[in-house]
């Protein structure tokens, strides 16, 4: 029998930092006292009616042009209905056919190798409230009653609906990071998942082999960080396995992921079929997003990190290396403009992901509140370059920079870092080495290359260190040539 | 088509308890009343789109302005229940 | 002398204007003649007694300092109990809402104070604005100032009998199906619904929003024209809300309808139609006629099914909107043992019969496997009405029809049948799944002595030509009869 394989689809929820909520002017704020950003609207109050936040409407826009979709020209929003206490009206102003977006895709490298999510809808909706279980643990199994705080009701909410293209644990956590640094990117969402403001639902089912049909799914909620999507899948795939090895059923369900215990936990199943009925939202007029809106979309689109990628691999770092610079705004900004100021990409980037980051977690500092400027990466590159500075030493000098101290010259300086690179006075000190080790140097010239060693130590002892090693070392061989 | 419902779910998803004698009664007003509403099924309507709003206009929005909300005291001076500037509510069953 | 309550707002205003008469003069009218009314008519839910002196008083420090917010500064004006009032009690007729004072004015009711009107009070309504009749209150039935064994009509009955009996100079109400013309029909005084959007909705509890405005009553066609004025245009609260240009509605009252093309509808002529309103409509339709107007017969086919498409789409809409009323965060509660059992018992609790058939029908309507045959059909059916009128609109100005089926009725007689009930709205559902501006001008009386509306419909934004009809037909009827109620002050 064929291997098991997993199918595995990801709804993605984004919570827009708009300035004020979706249908209201409450300002969308976390972490404030409970009931202080509400009003007849985002309460619910009899008679207040919504009104779309145009940045919203924008801020999805953005999104499902970064994720390649086609944007609907005419889109509608509905009313889903269901009560619960979170809920105001006891229904979502959300989306259903017609949504914002349709048809998208997101490339994702996966241990190297390129892979595609399919994107199938993104729409446009609102956050409930938060409820808060009062009682034995605060479980809501055992809670002696709740708490209603509806501040987060009507924030506006993005939801991201894959394909169930995504086959391991890996790519999908691949995937869910690569959403969270687009939004991020476009600077629509903070994207936290610890505060919930990107939240994951996975819909995970197994199969034996690719030609089988789709077996029975479970979707698993609860999800706060993409370490907990790629253990919650991997765990419920392997919970499924096992299940049907043993000769038992996946139930549709809905599981919790408890990240202390690290499993997922059935909660309560549904005895009939959830009933939204859907219809179209009378208080709203249909949207249109017109070719003018999507165009001028595209056009002001900033640099995507795979684009972001892509071009500092090209400007001569490893992948690696452009991975993190791309996760970092800052940095990368600050990579970017030093190699506009002529730093080296290659040395600038490792420059800017190895000592600096290092700098900053040791300080627990910011990069804009270092003196570190652009200026500061090229000039160090040139220095370096120019055989003025060693690579050892330049690691000092950005650390002086990093400091404060001056400019890397003055630091160099200061420090009497500076190498001797003056080719005439390297001449003579190589020679004198030569001259004093006659039998080593016969060594070398019978093709014992370690010795080449030797003698720029050599040189390095009589010029205390500061003659630039590369520069001894080509002259050492061109003496043996000669 | 004769009109059967199943009022107890249709209760329930519109979250009214009723007794059985009550379910039995609104059940029988309401075929009544479809019954007469389903003499809409008897226009032909094919290639007809529904009308769901009667203006003829779209994008109605609200700029991105941050307005005064209610203070805390005014939102739960309507609550029933109340704790800690919160609304308070029996115990939740369930997830929605 | 005239009693200043009867007045109408267009002679107030004068009055006040040339510093004849005070707003505290008008204010002390209005409240006596409440207090000799309401015993008989319970029009009221809420009489704001000391709200109301204080706005008379001030209206009356802004004619002294020569402020002038507009025709309805100092007239005193009564709003039916479904539109919002902050720190003013707003029920809806509803016993969940009992004691609930918003935090907040409604769009309307802002604009109603920024232009110095004097909010009376809160009048009755049938609960959350679903009835004909005003029986649906949770606190108690109106009655009609013709006759108080018959209901003023509804669900805006509170506020059309507070106009007839000189209880308030003016009065808003809502019409999602008829709510303001009927009762104004049967309370013998003019109603208005205007089109969709020209009024804003925020503060107005929703009944169906796809359908639901708020519009005037008034006891003469140019006040309905000038009250409709102190409350129209776009709001940025209300999504639905027109946004663009519009004429004043007063301004052509007195162009007569010659070379006016007039459609007489065919439909609702016919014999469910009780005779005598049939023959008042005709006799209108020839006088019309006689004033130069060019009347026709027109048709609009789809009309027979519009009651049918409007107690799906009604239902289905105020299933959703009233779902908000679960006990959480206002209005009252019934206790239980978790929050899911307390919705459900308070909702069981605080509806009355009639809202809960509405919310089971549109839950129903809209629920899986039923969508399309009801709830999708009636939206069709919907079209196809709108473009009855369009059609019917290619060669008229104006449509004229009866605004009821009946004049008033007896309390009770209708209430065991909710079908009989509903057709009371079938000519004047049309122009709602429309969403097209339609008044209802009192015509006359019937042998019992009760009033007889006749209704005038025009396209979306007809407005002006729509009160310019009107006018006349107010001429051409020369209805001058008033309630007994009104005027036994004097004769008892
Ligand atoms: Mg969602
Ligand atoms: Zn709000």
């Amino acid at each position: 029998m064929a291997e098991w394989e997993a199918v595995i689809g990801i709804e993605t929820h984004v919570e827009l930092q708009t300035k004020s909520k979706m249908f209201c002017g409450c300002a969308v704020a976390f972490g404030e006292a409970p009931n202080t950003n509400t009003c007849p609207v985002c309460l619910a109050l009899p008679g207040a009616i919504p009104v779309p936040n145009e940045e919203a409407i924008e801020g999805i826009v953005k999104i499902g042009t970064a994720l390649d979709s086609t944007i609907n020209k005419d889109s509608l929003f509905y009313r889903k209905n269901y009560f619960y206490p979170d809920l105001p009206k006891n229904y979502q102003i959300s989306q259903y056919t017609f949504p914002v977006c349709e048809f998208g895709k997101l490339d994702i490298m996966v241990d190297g190798e390129p892979f595609t999510v399919g994107i199938t809808r993104v729409h446009m909706e609102e956050d409930t409230g938060k409820s808060r279980h009062v009682g034995e643990g605060g479980r809501i199994h055992d809670a002696s009653h709740s708490l209603l705080d509806f501040n987060r009701s009507g924030v506006p909410l993005v939801e991201v609906v894959t394909e169930p293209d995504i086959r391991t644990a890996e790519q999908a956590r691949a995937y869910g990071a690569e959403l969270q640094r687009i939004v991020r990117t476009l600077g629509v969402s903070d994207a936290r998942l610890e505060e919930g403001s990107m939240r994951f639902d996975a819909n995970v089912s197994v199969r034996r082999g690719p030609d089988a049909e789709f077996g029975t799914r479970t979707e698993t909620k609860n999800v706060n960080s993409l370490r907990s999507l790629q253990r919650a899948i991997t765990f419920e795939i392997d919970r499924q396995i096992r299940v049907l090895e043993e000769g038992g059923e996946i139930i549709q369900e809905t599981r919790h992921w408890n990240e202390g215990k690290g499993v997922t936990i059935s909660m309560r199943i549904k005895e009939e079929s959830e009933d939204y009925r859907y219809f179209q939202e009378p208080d709203m007029l249909p949207l249109e997003i017109d070719e003018e809106w999507q165009q001028r979309v595209k056009a002001n689109q900033p640099e995507l990190p795979a684009q972001k990628r892509a071009r500092y691999v090209g400007l001569g770092t490893d992948t690696h290396t452009a991975e993190l610079l791309a996760d970092d705004p800052a940095l990368g900004g600050l990579f970017d403009e030093a190699v506009g100021a002529g730093a080296d990409a290659k040395q600038a980037g490792i420059w800017l992901t190895q000592e600096v980051v290092a700098y900053l977690r040791r300080e627990e500092k910011t990069l804009s509140a270092t003196a570190l400027s652009a200026e500061h990466v090229a000039e160090l590159a040139t220095m370096v370059a120019a055989g003025d500075l060693s690579s050892t030493a330049s690691k000092d000098v950005l650390n002086g920079v990093l400091a404060g101290e001056g400019t890397p010259r003055e630091i160099a300086e200061s420090r009497d870092l500076i190498q001797i690179s003056d080719s005439g006075f390297l001449d003579t000190e190589v020679d004198a080495v030569i001259a004093d080790n006659a039998g080593a140097f016969e060594k070398l010239v019978a093709g014992d290359m370690k010795m080449i060693g030797f003698f720029v130590g050599q040189v390095m002892k009589r010029t205390g260190g500061k003659a630039d090693p590369r520069l001894v070392s080509e002259m050492v061989r061109t003496k043996v040539q000669g | 088509m004769p009109v059967d419902i199943d009022i107890a779910k249709v209760a329930h998803l519109a979250r009214i308890d009723l007794s059985a004698e009550e379910l039995a009664q609104y059940g029988a007003q309401l075929s009544v009343i479809l019954e007469y509403a389903e003499r809409v099924s008897s226009l032909p309507t094919e290639g007809v789109e529904p009308t769901s709003h009667p203006l003829p206009a779209t994008n109605a929005f609200r700029p991105d302005v941050v307005t005064p909300s209610l203070t805390n005291e005014e939102a739960l001076a309507m609550a029933p229940e109340a704790e800690d500037g919160y609304f308070r509510v029996p115990r939740i069953l369930g997830e929605p | 002398m005239t009693d200043l309550a009867d007045l109408s707002i267009a002679e107030a205003g004068r009055q006040l204007r040339a510093g004849d008469i005070t707003s505290i003069d008008l204010w002390e009218a209005t409240v006596t003649r409440i207090a000799y009314t309401e015993p008989h008519l319970h029009a009221f839910l809420t009489v704001d007694r000391d709200g109301a002196r204080a706005a008379a008083h001030a209206a009356d420090a802004a004619f002294k300092a020569g402020e002038d917010a507009g025709p309805l500064q100092g007239i005193p004006i009564a709003l039916k109990d479904n539109m919002c009032t902050k720190g003013l009690a707003t029920t809806a007729s509803s016993r969940m809402l009992e004691g609930w004072v918003p935090p907040y004015d409604g769009t309307a009711v802002a604009k109603l104070r920024a232009g110095g009107a004097v909010l009376v009070g809160k009048t009755n309504l049938d609960e959350f604005a679903m009835g004909s009749s005003t029986e649906n209150s949770a606190f108690g039935t109106s009655r009609n100032p013709w006759d108080t064994n018959r209901v003023p009509g509804g669900s805006s009955g509170g506020s059309a009998g507070s106009v007839a009996a000189g209880a308030a100079m003016g009065a808003f109400g809502s019409d999602t199906g008829g709510s303001i013309r009927q009762p104004a029909a049967l309370c013998g005084v003019v109603g208005m619904k205007p089109t969709y959007g020209l009024v804003s909705r925020y503060g107005l509890i929703a009944f169906a929003s796809s359908l639901d405005q708020i519009g005037p009553f008034a006891r003469s066609v140019e006040d309905a024209a000038l009250l409709l004025e102190g409350v129209a245009g776009h709001d940025i609260h209300d999504a639905t809300s027109y946004r663009g240009e519009y004429p004043t509605f007063s301004d052509g009252l007195d162009l007569g309808v010659k070379g006016l093309r007039v459609g007489i509808v065919k439909e609702l002529m016919v014999d469910a139609i009780d005779s005598e309103i049939r023959s008042a409509s005709r006799a209108m339709a020839d006088k019309l006629a006689d004033a130069g107007a060019d009347v026709v017969e027109v048709s609009l086919p789809s009309s027979e099914y519009a009651l049918s498409a409007y107690y799906l789409i009604a239902p289905a809409e105020c299933s959703a909107n009233l779902a908000r009323l679960d006990g959480v965060r206002y209005g009252n509660r019934v206790p239980a043992d978790t929050t899911d059992e307390m919705m459900a018992k308070t909702r069981a609790a605080g509806f009355g019969p009639e809202v809960i058939r509405r919310i089971l029908l549109g839950t129903y309507a809209l629920s899986a496997g039923y969508y399309d045959a009801f709830y999708g059909q009636a939206q069709r059916v919907r079209t196809l009405v709108r473009q009855d009128f369009a059609k019917a609109y290619e060669h008229t100005d104006v449509l004229i029809s009866p605004t009821t089926p009946t004049t008033a009725f007896e309390i009770g007689a209708k209430t065991d049948d909710p079908i009989a009930m509903y057709y009371s709205d079938v000519c004047t559902i049309p122009s709602n799944l429309a969403g097209d501006p339609s008044i209802s001008v009192p015509v006359g009386l019937d042998t019992q002595g009760l009033p007889i509306g006749f209704q005038i419909m025009a396209p979306a934004l007809g407005e002006s030509t729509l009160f310019r009809a009107a006018a006349e037909v107010e001429r051409l009827a020369e209805f001058t009869a008033r309630p007994l109620l009104a005027v036994s002050k004097e004769t008892v």
